[in-house]
């Protein structure tokens, strides 16, 4: 079947980022002192768990940001594509997609949540809870075969996954054996015993976790509504997983947005002092006074008024849906560079001076020069930790906002418009709690590793901070 | 004294660190005794491990630093096995500690009284009134003036050296059997330094207390110490007692430790500078720590470590020389350094790089006056001005060297700042080749950055952190539009590292892989990769150890001589004048008070600040008595300098016209003046 690559907004600018950290890391690669710090963040633990974790999520996030619309028919040698815009996700999970209940169901249930009055065969009228459309379809008895056929297909998958893991595990094991010669058995020991410098078994242990989880989880999925379904009978998990890609964009274009602001601005305030420093300092003072959800709803509510009046620079929804998510990371970016400013000014007033500025100062050095090679290169450490910082803070204001009805499209799956819909839920007898669940789980998930990866960053990266060993083993080791 | 047992008597001491992928044996079976009623130096350039061993004693070595093996005993009681909180009595109690930087070893939200107190109430049980009692007369034994106000202040009202004794006051505070002292006065100025010797060693006599001096500066042993024992890489090279040492230093780093110290009668030849640095203590050792630097080390040093030699009179050294059998090589290196230092002591001004031809000074700067506004209010107001430097004239010829001498916050260095334009002069002239460089607007003053350039103090702080060597020097040359091309600035660049004495694959590397005395040779490149005519020195080695320090003086002796640069050499060290300058100038409070060639001002100071300032450094010789002028109080303050002169409230001939006007400029040669009233040409009716 053929298809039409379509590109949207968020996925040019998640592109252009991959390009841009690609360039990034080949730079880094190449200079020693801006490797060191890295590789602090791969020694620590706790930071490579975690960034094991964001992998997946990456993944995730990634797939479902190349978007197609696949051909329907062709007429008249005119390829005609479909209206809706799928992502290489959505192929990758169409059972998830495509099988929907009616309404609510709860996880792995084969039934509805409601009864309903359902017609027999014979013409008789019964109320009761109906059978489920896809999930436990496959069973014929579902009082006596639930039980087992769970537990088989949660063996099935933990199976699995100790497959995908031994193969990870003894592929890794040959590699780091190649990498720096010793044989594979004793590779394989020190792996075990945590004795490699990159903490190869905390990565591995967490892949062993994710695994054990995601096996069974995706086992499951094929024939049943992990997480059940929600109002109108859409996979809560299918759900759940589509929001990783919203949070994701929304943690990282947003610091694509705020960074040339907060760079810019608060280097420059730092830097020339006087008149620049007073007026900077009094924008950003303003901004900051101003309660910043009033001012992300004002843009956002005159963004919306702007989209449905110009209906037609849309072909489809998903695009309309995606240039409001965008405008959303404009927002957030324009409104939250404060904070970095005031950090990069602070610094820049340390650095202007430093007895190397001065010395530039005396060659002449154009500003823009020792704002450029000097300034910048200094504090790009800040930088970097408060991207990172910020990242898991934007996923949670995404959420707030969507569930304030301010944030992404109502048709954008994103961990805040299923927050804002579990508002009812909650409030229905019996109360539907999947969705919240599902939502909170996946979204504290993300959040808590990426915290996690953010403190190992700052860690390495903070002077101030000094990863110090336990003295005892050192000498040990001498 | 010696027979009895000692107060403290370290055993084999071998602290290390743990410096991340390495293990830094920064004290490696260290020995040593201190006798009661004794002070007892430690002498040792930064980074030998003197402050890590007085560390160790007290047990208070950073988490990741560890003590391995020795003993520390204490009248007997091994104080590296006792437990934690038994350790708590001992410090503070039985081994009083002073740190190095008294800004930072104050809390700044306690007042000095309640910091003095919390150490009597931690050790004894005193309380209430008794207690008051007691802080009062600890601050009225370290000679605070005013006591019964200062107790009550915040260390942000303190000046530095009133720090320095609230500091030596709280280690007083429960008569501790032993003080340590860790550089305590080098973080002063050279007056307040005299004063907080004056006073350790009056406390020491008094109270019969041990004292343990770790310090760099030979002077300040010379002054001090009972017994010295020198420190090098690890571990210690000598013993001896204080005339034996200043006499006769044994081990061949002592005796190149004090040749390489910078003097007036050495200034014709290089100093004999201690080629290489220290190694690092990350390597095992094999041989002689010292044997790969030392001009005397034959093939043994470099496989045996020596052991313990007596070298006559008590003197003990770690060196083969002194093994007996081993053929005595009395003092070959001394004996030569000798000579050719009396040999150019006999005519000291021979050295002469460019006779001044020209009458015309390259640079002369007229009644410079830097200002800075002190902001207050809502509206920012202009309240007051720090008046920093107040009225400077001075004037350089080609290829001389004018050094600019004063304590910290005199004003020398914004002098230096103001010629450059990286502080904005506030009025005056700085003429340069018949320009005003005060004058020029950015883009006149653009074509004539090439002239002036900068050395900065701070190695660490000169060189840009993520700029490669190779970068930081081209710099320059880019942007005032000097070499064709980036060839030929390459060239260059390897043209310049050779000058200073580095090899020229080291411009692809970054600034933290190079040491301290490495980094000010690449700053001084750096500086020259534009061809100035005059270079700026503000303090180029007061961050550098003395046989580094010395391997930079050498360096631009040498490229004076060979490119014929004139030097304004800003610094507060005396004795580096005396090496370098051709003319001195001192300066106290934002005004220069005394001025002429170095013979002049130095061997006749006429104004009574330089009499003071001169006789405060610390002498070397023993033998040398001195009367140290002891000057009253600190550098006021430059926002509202005394009215009249602005030294007579500290000046012991200070008379009433003192405190009305500020005094014109007596001359007493074609070169030397100095402004004082002392030597106008009434003063002697007046003070009658």
């Amino acid at each position: 079947m053929s298809f039409k690559l379509e590109i949207l907004w968020t996925d040019a600018l998640i592109y252009l980022l991959l390009v841009v950290v690609a360039l990034l890391v080949r730079h880094v690669r190449r200079h020693e002192h801006l490797m060191a710090p890295w590789r602090k963040v791969a020694r620590s633990a706790s930071g490579m768990a975690a960034a094991t974790v964001l992998a997946f999520f990456v993944v995730i996030g990634l797939a479902d940001s190349v978007h197609y619309r696949p051909a329907v028919e062709v007429r008249d040698g005119k390829t005609i594509y479909a209206v809706e815009v799928l992502s290489v996700f959505d192929k990758l999970t169409t059972k998830l997609r495509t099988q929907k209940a009616k309404t609510y169901s709860a996880p792995l249930a084969t039934h509805r949540y409601a009864k309903e009055t359902i017609e027999l065969p014979d013409g008789l009228q019964v109320r009761d809870y109906p059978r489920l459309t896809y999930g436990g379809a496959h069973l014929a008895d579902p009082a006596t075969e639930w039980g087992p056929d769970i537990a088989r297909r949660c063996l099935y998958g933990i199976a699995g996954g100790a497959l995908i893991w031994l193969v990870v595990a003894t592929l890794l094991c040959v590699v780091l054996a190649r990498w720096d010669p010793a044989d594979t058995g004793r590779m394989w020991r020190a792996l075990r015993r945590g004795e490699t410098e990159i903490p190869w078994r905390a990565i591995l242990l967490t892949l062993a976790v994710v695994l054990a989880v995601g096996g069974p989880l995706v086992a499951l999925a094929a024939n049943y509504h992990v997480f059940g379904t929600d109002k109108v009978g859409q996979d809560v998990f299918y759900q759940a997983l589509k929001s990783v890609r919203t949070g994701l964009v929304i943690g990282t274009l947003t610091t694509l947005v705020m960074l040339p602001f907060a760079l810019a601005l608060g280097v420059m305030a730092g830097y020339f002092k006087g008149w620049v420093d007073d007026v900077i300092q009094y924008l950003y003072t303003t901004l900051s006074s101003i309660p910043g959800v009033l001012l992300i709803a004002a843009a956002v509510l005159m963004m919306q008024v702007w989209i449905e009046t110009h209906p037609e620079l849309f072909d489809t929804v998903l695009a309309r849906a995606d240039l409001r998510l965008l405008f959303l990371c404009v927002i957030l970016g324009i409104t939250s560079w404060t904070g970095l400013a005031r950090l990069l000014r602070g610094e820049a007033l340390k650095l202007r001076e430093m007895e190397y500025i001065q010395a530039a100062h005396a060659f002449a050095v154009p500003h823009f020069r020792i704002l450029t090679r000097h300034i910048l290169p200094n504090v790009m450490h800040i930088v970097l930790i408060a991207i990172v910082m910020d990242f898991s803070g934007l996923v949670l204001a995404e959420a707030v906002l969507s569930y304030v009805g301010v944030g992404v499209d109502p048709s954008t799956i994103s961990f805040g418009t299923m927050i804002n819909s579990a508002r009812l839920e909650m409030a229905r007898e019996p109360i539907v709690w999947w969705s919240l669940t599902a939502a909170f789980t996946f979204m504290l998930l993300l959040v808590l590793s990426a915290n996690l990866f953010a403190d190992a960053v700052r860690d390495a990266f903070d002077p101030r901070i000094r990863v110090g060993r336990s003295f005892r083993l050192a000498a040990q080791k001498a | 004294m010696s027979n009895a047992r000692p107060l403290l008597s370290v055993r084999n001491l071998r602290t290390w660190l743990d410096a991340g992928d390495a293990v830094v044996r920064a004290v490696d079976g260290v020995s040593f005794e201190v006798h009661r009623g004794e002070t007892f130096a430690l002498v040792g350039e930064s980074g030998c491990g003197k402050s890590m061993t007085a560390l160790s004693i007290m047990r208070l070595l950073p988490d990741a630093g560890g003590i391995v093996g020795g003993s520390v005993e204490l009248d007997g009681r091994d104080l590296l096995q006792l437990p934690e909180s038994a350790m708590r009595e001992v410090r503070g109690r039985r081994i009083g500690m002073i740190f190095q930087e008294p800004a930072l070893s104050l809390n700044p939200v306690m007042t000095a009284g309640a910091q003095i107190a919390e150490t009597l109430r931690r050790h004894t049980d005193l309380a209430g009134a008794a207690l008051e009692e007691r802080v009062q007369k600890l601050i009225e034994a370290v000679q605070i003036p005013d006591a019964a106000r200062r107790r009550d202040e915040y260390p942000f009202q303190l000046s530095g050296g009133m720090k320095q004794r609230v500091m030596i006051a709280m280690a007083l505070a429960c008569d501790p059997e032993l003080l340590i002292a860790d550089e305590p006065t080098t973080a002063v100025d050279v007056t307040i330094q005299a004063q907080v010797l004056d006073l350790l060693r009056q406390l020491q006599r008094d109270r019969r207390m041990s004292m343990m001096l770790i310090t760099h500066d030979l002077g300040v042993v010379a002054e001090m110490a009972h017994r010295v024992a020198v420190m090098y890489a690890g571990e210690i090279v000598e013993t001896a007692s204080r005339e034996a040492f200043f006499a006769r230093p044994a081990h061949p780093y002592s005796r190149r430790l004090f040749e390489s110290l910078p003097t007036g009668a050495k200034r014709g030849a290089p100093l004999a500078a201690i080629p290489g640095t220290v190694p690092s203590l990350t390597r095992v050792f094999t041989g002689c720590r010292f044997a790969d630097r030392c001009d005397s080390a034959w093939d043994l040093c470099h496989r045996v470590a020596p052991g313990w030699h007596g070298a006559g009179s008590g003197q003990m050294a770690r060196c083969h020389l002194y093994a007996p059998g081993a053929k005595f090589k009395d003092d070959g290196g001394r004996m030569k350094a000798e000579v050719t230092t009396g040999d150019v002591g006999s005519h000291p001004s021979s050295f002469i790089p460019h006779p001044s031809v020209a009458a015309t000074p390259l640079l002369a700067v007229r009644d410079l006056k830097v200002h800075f506004p002190v902001h207050k209010g809502l509206l920012r107001r202009v309240v007051a001005h720090v008046k920093a430097v107040d009225g400077v004239s001075l004037e350089i010829e080609a290829g001389r060297t004018l050094g600019l001498v004063g304590e910290s916050g005199c004003g020398k260095t914004t002098v230096g700042k103001g010629i450059l334009r990286l502080v904005e002069p506030t009025s005056g002239a700085v003429l340069f080749d018949g320009a005003d460089l005060a004058r020029l607007g950015r883009a006149e003053l653009r074509p004539r950055r090439k002239d002036v350039q900068i050395i900065f103090q701070d190695p660490y702080a000169s060189l840009n952190p993520r700029m490669r060597v190779m970068e930081a020097l081209e710099e320059g040359m880019a942007a005032l539009g000097i070499g064709a091309g980036r060839e030929e600035r390459q060239d260059r660049i390897d043209a310049l590292l050779g000058d200073v004495g580095l090899a020229r694959d080291l411009k692809f590397r970054y600034p933290h892989e190079f040491s301290g005395g490495q980094r000010q040779r690449v700053a001084i490149a750096r500086a020259l990769s534009v061809e100035p005519r005059l270079i700026i020195c503000d303090e180029p080695t007061s961050a550098l150890d003395v046989s580094v320090q010395a391997q930079i003086l050498n360096l631009l002796k040498a490229l004076q001589r060979k490119r014929g640069l004139a030097y304004l050499f800003i610094t507060h060290n005396i004795s580096v004048i005396e090496f370098l300058a051709h003319e001195v100038a001192v300066m106290y409070l934002g005004r220069i008070v005394e001025r002429g060639s170095v013979e002049e001002v130095l061997a006749g100071p006429k104004h009574p600040y330089t009499r003071a300032l001169l006789s405060a450094v610390p002498v070397m010789d023993p033998a040398t008595k001195r009367n140290v002028i002891r000057l009253q109080g600190e550098l006021p303050s430059p926002v509202s300098p005394p009215a009249g002169c602005h030294f007579h409230p500290r000046c012991p001939d200070a008379f009433a016209r003192c405190r009305e006007a500020y005094p014109d400029s007596a001359r007493f040669t074609v070169s030397h003046s100095t402004a004082c009233h002392l030597y106008a040409a009434d003063a002697v009716k007046q003070k009658a």
